[in-house]
């Protein structure tokens, strides 16, 4: 790991002396009961008195609700109520930008799958029977399932005022630049899954006070509380919710799902009410990363120094807004990549279709550019004759670099070294012996370029592939090395890490520091949600390293502390991180007061401020000491904290010029892979990554995120798409919509880089998302490479590798 | 119907099942025991992985009427936070634990790919765990962990 942490960043005296603080690979404190299945997720919650409720979708992707026949399911033994619209007391949609979309369908239904009404009953089966139960009339409407057909004149409208969810357009420089060397091309990125293992679920508990408490599984618990309360019409203060387990959300539980139904059916029969979606029901009961059409042209100078780039994207946004406008402007401002470029021409759109509701998923609306910018990136490399790592370090951004949008670029931006780290990473290791290793070691040489300048194929491997001892075809043996090529790509992205265009992003900590018998505790309380990624683990090395403590008590997190804001953009470790330092800076400070009153100083005496807590004491330069235990027997120390990071602005509207963005996340990938070009089966022999994550507070979880993030990048590069047809979803299972595999997924060289960024808590940077980014269009590239084929499209089928690309270049 | 049957070495008699249950429902929902988890219901992601007569199966293709007289080893029947199992203290020292959801078929998954095989190779390692599908780790810790577990037994 490469630490360059700028000194005096860290403005403060950490407390030393104990184990398990930041920059260690501290434990996670829920790790043991995942081992052992003790913990609870939101499908294991249970309560005396719990009945299950059910959901009714519609089957149809666009259709007048001509009526609800709710008889025949009230009529069945076990079933306690069933609810419509109707029945939704107080706002009857919901939404996160904006509440467009019905809580359960009013005249309308616009996606397949949208929810018409909610059953409970006495345990899951009478629910789904009695959910079967509930005639819906439907009169079938127009469909628009292509997002550029519906922002064509004269397309049906999904909602009234057309299909235009939001157009920022991106204007620098000369519009009408000229280039010597100019490429070209269409891109197409499809729908994909968050593909979290722990389905939607949850428990809502009727209270005495007329209120509710919900258990969920969720990403941002004030924003699924306020939503809830508009729809019960209940005050917030009577929706308390508090996080169960999660199962992974990678963006899929931003949005609201069965939170609202939940409390309906809860508030209505008296009884704690549960819900657990079954696999095939998640597939329509979360928003999908938002499947782009992508238009690019890049020119050049001869020496292959950018000049200009236009792109034209179009986002489908599905039937309802969700995060769509958020997820087109990170298109948009990040949609030149991480170069610099004079002259840029973006134009992003977002419509509206009658296909599922496309929201947040990891990498939000950077994902897609990244695949058809890095495309491009190759494209243009290839008419210079240049290596494709040239091409990109030529034009690679930098710190003071500014973006399209004018914004400069104020911490490290490690853009070209980020790129020949994974140029020179350690190539895999070679076939094991008696294979006819042949070309195969040799061919990619020793700084992964293999592909020579133009990044060609390395030619055949005839054998056994790196570590994973796999070929294309994996167990299936369908192959003994013939037909294989080996091809080698690279890329790099970056994303913006936190909420962006003038959000106001904050963060809630509250830290309690308590002594008995000479013990110190401490104890944190935050409404963030730990969905996986190891924030709890996080926050506790926080308290730890600012107190000198050991023992940390990571609080549940729910509703009675404030606004955390979302799992989500990769900012909790960075937002919420920074509202538990400032927490414990405050309780640092009462400290020293206390301690200034035993040791008989003024509180602004100078040696009080230059104290340091070590192993339960304070130590003043002066030889002054103070045991902490002692400070707060009796009398405990609690501060809550609300904290922001820098407050960002909103575009101009036609220039798309300002300062949007907190902080940037950059990674690059290395993708070397093995390709039967007579089958078009791929395997990923080896992956190589590089980040620079400012500071890696758990260096352990941080290369987790990465390993993690890649992954679900080559699982959009090679399988992951939801399969529609005429606004029907094809594959909503797991043995039709595959997710990479323990076969399917390299050993990966992982390079962590520590560029502080002085404006950020520690100099930490986002980790989560940006592994994601560039992981797809590596692979793609490394296709490419082996095949010789365009590839506009992801996820590459083996048909675009047999026959060439079926979309027009 | 009626089922008598073994879970964790504790004889387990339910009552009222319904023909159409799955053991990992009767597991979950009639006996208490929530380690098996439900991710697909299809037998593809291994989440629900559990031993019956000493074979991994996924509990979620075992209709609950073909466990009757059996034994069943579940992810609590390994080991518990007091008393970890080899397995369940590799994945923790690994790392491989994330969200978690997929931990416990792949601890009970793990646990009998090393009583077959006490010193895999990562192909092996690999193989034996395609059945197990993992969304936030990318593998990588969950293969460390088994290798530790396999050199700890050693």
């Amino acid at each position: 790991m490469t630490t360059a942490l700028q000194p005096g960043d860290v403005r403060h005296r950490l407390g030393r002396g104990v184990d398990g603080g930041i920059g260690t690979d501290a434990s996670r404190p829920d790790g043991t009961l995942k081992a052992t299945g003790q913990f609870g997720f939101s499908s294991d919650l249970w309560t005396e008195g719990m009945i299950w409720g059910a959901t009714v979708r519609s089957p149809h992707p666009h259709a007048a609700v001509v009526s609800v026949d709710v008889s025949a399911a009230l009529g069945m033994p076990g079933v306690h109520c069933v609810l419509t619209h109707d029945d939704v007391p107080g706002r009857k949609t919901y939404g996160l930008e904006s509440p467009d979309q019905p809580v359960l369908a009013i005249d309308e239904v616009r996606y397949q799958g949208e929810p018409v009404a909610v059953v409970a009953a006495d345990d899951p089966e009478t629910a789904r029977r009695g959910a079967a139960l509930v005639r819906v009339e439907y009169r079938l409407l127009p469909l628009v399932v292509d997002p550029v057909a519906a922002l064509a004149p004269g397309a049906p409208e999904v909602h009234p005022g057309g299909n235009l969810v939001r157009h920022v357009k991106i204007r620098r420089g000369d519009p009408s630049a000229r280039a010597e060397v100019v490429v070209s091309g269409d891109y197409e990125v499809g729908m994909q899954d968050q593909a979290f293992l722990g389905t939607e679920s949850g428990m809502a508990v009727p209270a005495e006070d007329g209120g509710v408490d919900l258990y969920i599984a969720t990403q941002w618990l004030h924003v699924d509380r306020d939503q809830v309360a508009a729809s019960l019409g209940l005050p917030p203060e009577k929706v308390r919710l508090t996080l169960a387990g999660v199962g992974g959300a990678f963006g899929a539980r931003e949005d609201v799902s069965l939170q609202i139904h939940l409390c309906l059916l809860a508030l209505r029969t008296g009884r704690p009410v549960k819900m657990v979606y079954s696999r095939q029901e998640s597939f329509f009961g979360h928003v999908h990363r938002h499947p782009a059409r992508l238009h690019y042209t890049h020119g050049a100078d001869r020496e292959g120094r950018l000049v200009f780039v236009h792109a034209d994207m179009v986002f489908d946004g599905g039937a309802y807004l969700s995060s769509s406008t958020a997820v087109v402007g990170n298109a948009a401002t990040l949609g030149a990549g991480p170069y610099d470029v004079p002259n840029v021409s973006i134009d992003v759109r977002g419509a509206y279709t009658n296909n599922p509701p496309c929201g947040a998923m990891r990498g939000f609306g950077a994902v897609q550019a990244c695949f058809a910018y890095e495309s491009q990136m190759d494209k243009l490399a290839a008419a210079l004759g240049m290596h494709p790592v040239d091409l990109r370090t030529r034009n690679a951004m930098t710190e003071g670099s500014s973006l399209p949008t004018g914004q400069v670029v104020d911490s490290a931006a490690p853009v070209a070294e980020l790129l020949n780290r994974v140029r020179v990473a350690p190539m895999p290791p070679v076939a094991s012996a008696g294979d006819a290793a042949g070309p195969t070691g040799d061919a990619a040489g020793p700084t992964g370029d293999a592909a020579g300048p133009t990044g060609d194929a390395a030619g055949p491997t005839g054998a056994r592939s790196g570590a994973t001892g796999l070929l294309p075809g994996g167990v299936a043996n369908t192959t003994h090395g013939e037909g294989v090529v080996r091809g080698v790509g690279f890329a790099v992205g970056f994303k913006n890490v936190g909420y962006s265009e003038g959000f106001d992003d904050y963060s809630t900590a509250r830290v309690l520091l308590t002594g008995a018998g000479g013990r110190l505790m401490a104890s944190v309380h935050s409404a963030a949600c730990e969905v996986g990624q190891g924030l709890v683990t996080v926050e506790a090395q926080i308290v730890r390293s600012e107190l000198g403590v050991d023992e940390v008590v990571v609080e549940t997190a729910d509703t009675q502390v404030g606004s955390a804001g979302s799992t989500s953009a990769s900012r909790q470790t960075y937002v919420t991180g920074g509202a538990v330092r400032a927490a414990c800076q405050a309780v640092r400070e009462e400290l020293l007061a206390r301690a200034a009153a035993v040791l008989g100083l003024e509180p602004d005496d100078p040696d009080l401020a230059e104290a340091e807590l070590v192993g339960g004491k304070l130590l003043c330069r002066s030889g002054g000491t103070v045991v902490v235990a002692d400070l707060v027997e009796g009398s405990p120390v609690e501060r809550t904290v609300q904290w922001r990071h820098r407050p960002t602005e909103a575009l101009h509207p036609d220039t798309g010029q300002g300062r949007a963005h907190v902080q940037y996340s950059f990674a690059a990938h290395r993708a070397i892979v093995d390709v039967d070009v007579e089958l078009g089966l791929v395997h990923v022999v080896q992956i190589a990554t590089a980040q620079d994550v400012g500071r890696a507070m758990n260096p352990a979880a941080v290369v987790g995120q990465i390993h993690g993030g890649t992954t679900q990048g080559i699982g959009l590069a090679l399988m992951e798409e939801i399969q529609m047809a005429d606004g029907k979803v094809r594959n909503p299972s797991f043995t039709d919509y595959l997710i990479p595999t323990m076969p399917d997924v390299p050993p990966m060289h992982v390079e962590v880089l520590e560029l502080a960024d002085p404006h950020a808590p520690y100099g930490l940077r986002g980790v989560g998302e940006a592994p994601t980014l560039s992981s797809t269009p590596a692979v793609v590239a490394a296709v490419r490479a082996a095949t010789g084929r365009a590839l506009a499209r992801v996820p590459v089928r083996p048909e675009h590798i047999v026959f060439g690309d079926l979309t027009p270049q | 119907m009626q089922l008598q049957f073994t879970v964790n070495e504790r004889p387990c008699h339910v009552d009222d099942v319904w023909e159409g249950e799955s053991l990992l429902f009767v597991l979950r929902e009639r006996v208490g025991l929530w380690g098996s988890k439900n991710a697909c219901e299809q037998g593809e992601c291994g989440s629900c992985t559990v031993l019956l007569d000493g074979a991994a199966v996924c509990s979620c293709l075992v209709a609950a009427g073909q466990v009757d007289g059996r034994h069943v080893v579940t992810v609590e029947g390994l080991g518990d936070r007091s008393d970890l199992h080899p397995v369940q203290q590799a994945f923790v020292d690994a790392g491989a634990v994330q969200c978690g959801f997929c931990t416990p078929g792949l601890v009970v998954a793990t646990a009998d790919l090393l009583r077959r095989n006490p010193s895999p190779s990562d192909a092996e390692i690999r193989e034996a765990l395609a059945g197990n599908l993992c969304r936030c780790t990318g593998y990588a810790q969950i293969l460390d962990a088994v290798r530790l577990a396999a050199a700890v037994a050693r």
